[in-house]
């Protein structure tokens, strides 16, 4: 019995990878974003605000974003150079690369992306003052997985 | 056999030597209690802090657009928010979130940046005393 068992555990073990395989091509493929984030990049950028994933702009961007950071959207976000230089080196390795982000956004902002307008072309430009949303800077205001990196169209929530 | 008396004035210029050394040592973490910051800010300043100074201080614009209780509240005991992009920010006062002033690179890495951003100018060592000896006297 036990002999049998264990001969069929090669292709248990085969059959779950292949399956852990699939798994991680359909996520990749509904949310090419999903990035794991470094914890310094979050506990850095995300407290001040949601610690965008680093594919949804282009590489160009990040190293001017990282070279302004005293000057950044109006707010001095200076940081430690080492500091600086480890997050610089995870963004531009993580930068998005896929053609739609390939593109640099005016000012170098996720929300001036040519595919960031079409995605919400559907707004009405008043929803975005809302008091609970504020302004398109805040994503998880309506993308409730926000700050896991998910943006699919199922979890959004539009407050009134 | 001589007793080794520690005067009190000395005692305080350890505490805030302690504090100092801890600051200059930064990006290390090291923890510290937002007493012994206090002190340190105090032993630079040369002055005591004045809590009072300090919420006047806290709440004013200083010239630019938002003043600390922008983001922070005017009474931070409980969660502000940013005044551009929305985020949640904890209490800052220290008996409402045992987090704070705990980190010395952390309180002079904020410091640096949002005395900028409220008065384009780095915040003195009395002015930081003065905030903090403030946050110090809210209490639960």
């Amino acid at each position: 019995m036990s002999l049998r068992f264990h001969t069929h555990v090669p292709q248990v073990l085969f059959g779950l990878l292949a399956a852990l395989g699939a798994l991680q091509v359909a996520m990749a493929d509904g949310d090419k974003r999903m990035v794991p984030l470094l914890p310094k990049y979050q506990q850095e950028c995300a407290a001040c605000h949601l610690a965008y994933p680093p594919g949804m702009l282009p590489a160009a961007s990040w190293k001017r974003v990282m070279a302004t950071l005293p000057k950044h959207y109006g707010t001095d976000a200076s940081l430690d150079p080492a500091t600086v230089k480890e997050l610089s080196t995870w963004l531009g390795a993580n930068a998005g690369t896929y053609k739609r982000v390939s593109e640099e956004p005016p000012q170098d902002r996720i929300s001036t992306s040519a595919w960031f307008e079409r995605k919400h072309r559907k707004l009405a430009p008043d929803t975005w003052k809302r008091a609970a949303i504020g302004s398109s800077a805040n994503c998880a205001a309506c993308h409730l997985g926000a700050d896991k990196g998910s943006f699919d169209d199922d979890h959004i929530r539009i407050p009134n | 056999m001589k007793r080794l008396v520690i005067r009190r004035s000395s005692y305080f210029a350890l505490l805030a030597g302690a504090g100092l050394a801890c600051a200059a040592m930064a990006p290390v973490a090291h923890a510290v209690t937002p007493a012994e910051q206090l002190a340190g800010y105090t032993a630079q300043s040369g002055a005591p802090a004045v809590p009072a100074r300090g919420q006047q201080f806290f709440n004013a614009r200083q010239g630019r657009e938002w003043s600390c209780a922008s983001c922070h509240g005017a009474m931070p005991t409980q969660a502000g928010k940013h005044a551009s992009t929305g985020k949640s920010i904890g209490a800052l006062a220290p008996a409402f979130n045992p987090e704070r002033f705990t980190d010395a690179a952390k309180t002079e890495k904020w410091f640096r940046r949002n005395c900028n951003d409220v008065a384009a100018r780095e915040c003195t060592a009395s002015e930081k005393a003065d905030v903090l000896s403030w946050l110090m006297t809210l209490k639960r």
